[in-house]
C-alpha cells in the first residue's frame, strides 16, 4: 500500500475530487497548509508599504491507495491540479507499513 | 428663564447616542488592522475609554471643561462637581444635562484614537494609568480652552466640532507615545498585514454614521447649521476616499479597501472643525486634498523611523492640521453668523493666523504634556509601559487579557 501526498493550488481541489472518484478512490483527507516552492510567495499592499507574503495557502492531500493503483492515481491527480502556472505544487509517494479501519478492525487492502 | 427646545433637545440626544457609536466603531476600525493575536487588546483599549472617561466626567471631568464658561482662561472650575446644581440647568435651548452626555462622547473617543499608534506593545496597565492621567491632565484643559470659550476660543480660532480639541490633539499624544514605547519587534522588516480588513471596513461604516451626530450635533440645535453640517460630513468623506484612492492606485498600482476606509476617515477628520462653517463646494476640496495628503503622510513613519501602527498620525494628527487651517481659507459668516469669513471669502489673514496658533497650541501642549505622563508611568510602573519581548511574540490578547479573538480551529 502506497500513502500520496499533493500539495496543490486551493481552487483545484473539486476538479481533483471529481477525477479520483470517478476512477474508483474510496476517500482522501484534505488539510490547509501554508508553503513555498520555486513560486516563492506574493506581495501584499497595505497603505502603500508593501509586504512579502513567503508562505502562500495552499491544499495537502492524502491518499491512500493499493500499491498497483499508485501511479495511476497520481497521474490522474496531476493532470487535474495542473494549470501550467508556476505554483502548480508537488506530490510524493511513501510506502505504509499498516493500515486499518478503526470500527471494524479490517486490515490492509480491506482497511482502504 | 430660556426655553427648552423640544427639536433641539431631540437631536442633541440622539447625536449624543450616534457619538459614542464611534468609539466602538473605531475599536474594530483598529482592529482588523492588528494582527489577530492582538484583536482582543485593541477592542479593550477602547471599549475601556467608554468606562473610565464616563466615570471621571460626571465626578468633576465635565466641572473641569465646562465650569467658569467664557472666561478666557486655561481650565474650568469645580463648581459642578458630581454634576451639582446641573438637575435642572438650561444649556442654549436644550437642557445642560443633555450637553453634558454630549460632550461626555467627545471625551470619550478622543483618547481612544490614540490607541491605533501603540498597538501590539503597550502593557494593559500602562494603558490604564495614560488614559486616566491623559482624560484630566490634556483632554480637560483642551477642550475648555477651544470649546468652553477658553483663551482660543476667545481670540477667535474656530473649531466647530473637535479638529483641535479632537484629532490633533489625540494624535500629537500618539506621535509622544509612539517615540517613547519605541518600534515593535521586526518593524518595518516583518509583515504585519490585518488580520481582517472586513472589520476595518465594518468600524468605517459605523464612524461615518456617527459622524454625523459627531458634526451635526455640534450645531446643539436642529437647523440649517446642522443640516449644512450633516452634508458636509457627507461629502467631505466621499471626497476623502476619492482623493486618497487615486492617489494610492497611482503610486502603489492599486485602489484597496484599506484605502478607501482611510480616505473616508481622514476626509471626517478634515472636515469636523469646518462642518458647521464652510458651505458650497468647500467639503469637495476639503476631503480631495485630505484624503491625497494623508496617503502620502504614511511615509512620514518610514521616513523619520517611529512606528505609528496603524498611522494615527497621518490621518488624525495631519488630517486635523490641515482642517483646522482649512476653516481659515473656507469659512463663511453667511453658513454659520457665529463665524468670521476666510481668506478665501474676503475675510484676510486674521482667521488663519489663529487657526495656526490654536494648532500650535495644541500640538506643542498635548505632546509635552502626553511624554510626561509616559515618562512618570514608565518610571512608576514596576514593569513600564511596554510588554516583554516573550509577550509581544505571543500576542497581547493572551498575554494581557487571558483570551483569545479567534478560538474557532482549535483542536
Amino acid at each position: 500500500m502506497k500513502l500520496i501526498i499533493a500539495i496543490i493550488k486551493p481552487f483545484r481541489l473539486d476538479e481533483v475530487k471529481t477525477a479520483l472518484l470517478g476512477m474508483g478512490v474510496q476517500g482522501m483527507t484534505v488539510t490547509e497548509v501554508r508553503g513555498f516552492g520555486r513560486q516563492r510567495g506574493h506581495t501584499e499592499v497595505y497603505r502603500g508599504a508593501e509586504y512579502k507574503i513567503d508562505f502562500v495557502p495552499k491544499l495537502r492531500l492524502e491518499i491512500v491507495v493499493d500499491e498497483p493503483d499508485a501511479e495511476r492515481v497520481a497521474q490522474e491527480l496531476m493532470e487535474h491540479a495542473r494549470t501550467g502556472q508556476i505554483g502548480d505544487g508537488k506530490l510524493w509517494i511513501v510506502p505504509i507499513d499498516a493500515v486499518y479501519r478503526i470500527r471494524t478492525g479490517e486490515a490492509g487492502t480491506d482497511a482502504i | 428663564m430660556p426655553e427648552i427646545d423640544t427639536g433641539d433637545t431631540a437631536w442633541v440626544l440622539i447625536s449624543s447616542a450616534l457619538v459614542l457609536f464611534m468609539t466602538p466603531g473605531l475599536a474594530l476600525f483598529y482592529g482588523g488592522m492588528v494582527r489577530s493575536k492582538n484583536v482582543l487588546a485593541m477592542l479593550m483599549q477602547n471599549f475601556f475609554a467608554m468606562g473610565i472617561v464616563t466615570v471621571f466626567w460626571v465626578l468633576f471631568g465635565y466641572s473641569l471643561a465646562f465650569g467658569d464658561l467664557g472666561n478666557a482662561g486655561w481650565i474650568g472650575n469645580f463648581d459642578f462637581v458630581g454634576l451639582k446644581d446641573l438637575t435642572n440647568g438650561v444649556t442654549g435651548t436644550i437642557p445642560t444635562l443633555a450637553f453634558v452626555a454630549f460632550q461626555l462622547t467627545f471625551a470619550v473617543i478622543t483618547p481612544a484614537l490614540i490607541t491605533g499608534a501603540i498597538a501590539d506593545r503597550m502593557r494593559w496597565v500602562a494603558w490604564v494609568g495614560f488614559i486616566a492621567a491623559w482624560s484630566v491632565l490634556v483632554y480637560l484643559p483642551v477642550a475648555h480652552w477651544v470649546f468652553a470659550g477658553g483663551w482660543l476660543a476667545d481670540r477667535g480660532a474656530l473649531d466647530f466640532a473637535g479638529g483641535t480639541v479632537v484629532h490633533v490633539n489625540a494624535g500629537a499624544a500618539a506621535l509622544a507615545l509612539v517615540i517613547l514605547l519605541g518600534k515593535r519587534k521586526g518593524w518595518p522588516r516583518d509583515p504585519m498585514p490585518p488580520h481582517s480588513l472586513p472589520l476595518t471596513l465594518l468600524g468605517t461604516g459605523i464612524l461615518w454614521f456617527g459622524w454625523f451626530g459627531f458634526n451635526a450635533g455640534s450645531a446643539l440645535s436642529a437647523n440649517g447649521v446642522a443640516a449644512q453640517a450633516f452634508l458636509n460630513t457627507f461629502v467631505a468623506a466621499a471626497a476623502g476616499m476619492i482623493g486618497w484612492l487615486v492617489v494610492e492606485r497611482m503610486k502603489s498600482g492599486h485602489a484597496t479597501t484599506l484605502g478607501a476606509a482611510s480616505g473616508a476617515v481622514a476626509g471626517l477628520v478634515a472636515i469636523t472643525p469646518c462642518a458647521g462653517f464652510v458651505g458650497g463646494m468647500a467639503p469637495v476640496i476639503i476631503g480631495l486634498i485630505t484624503g491625497a495628503v494623508c496617503f502620502l503622510a504614511i511615509q512620514l513613519k518610514f521616513k523619520f523611523g517611529y512606528d505609528d501602527s496603524l498611522d494615527v498620525v497621518a490621518v488624525h494628527l495631519v488630517g486635523g492640521l490641515l482642517g483646522s487651517l482649512m476653516v481659515g481659507l473656507f469659512a463663511d459668516d453667511a453658513v454659520n453668523e457665529l463665524a468670521t469669513d476666510g481668506l478665501f471669502l474676503g475675510g484676510g489673514a486674521d482667521l488663519l493666523v489663529e487657526q495656526i496658533i490654536a494648532v500650535a497650541a495644541v500640538f506643542i501642549f498635548s505632546f509635552v504634556v502626553s511624554y510626561v505622563i509616559g515618562l512618570v508611568l514608565k518610571a512608576l510602573l514596576p514593569k513600564g509601559i511596554r510588554v516583554t519581548d516573550g509577550e509581544e511574540d505571543t500576542g497581547l490578547d493572551l498575554t494581557q487579557h487571558s483570551e483569545t479573538g479567534y478560538s474557532l480551529e482549535r483542536v
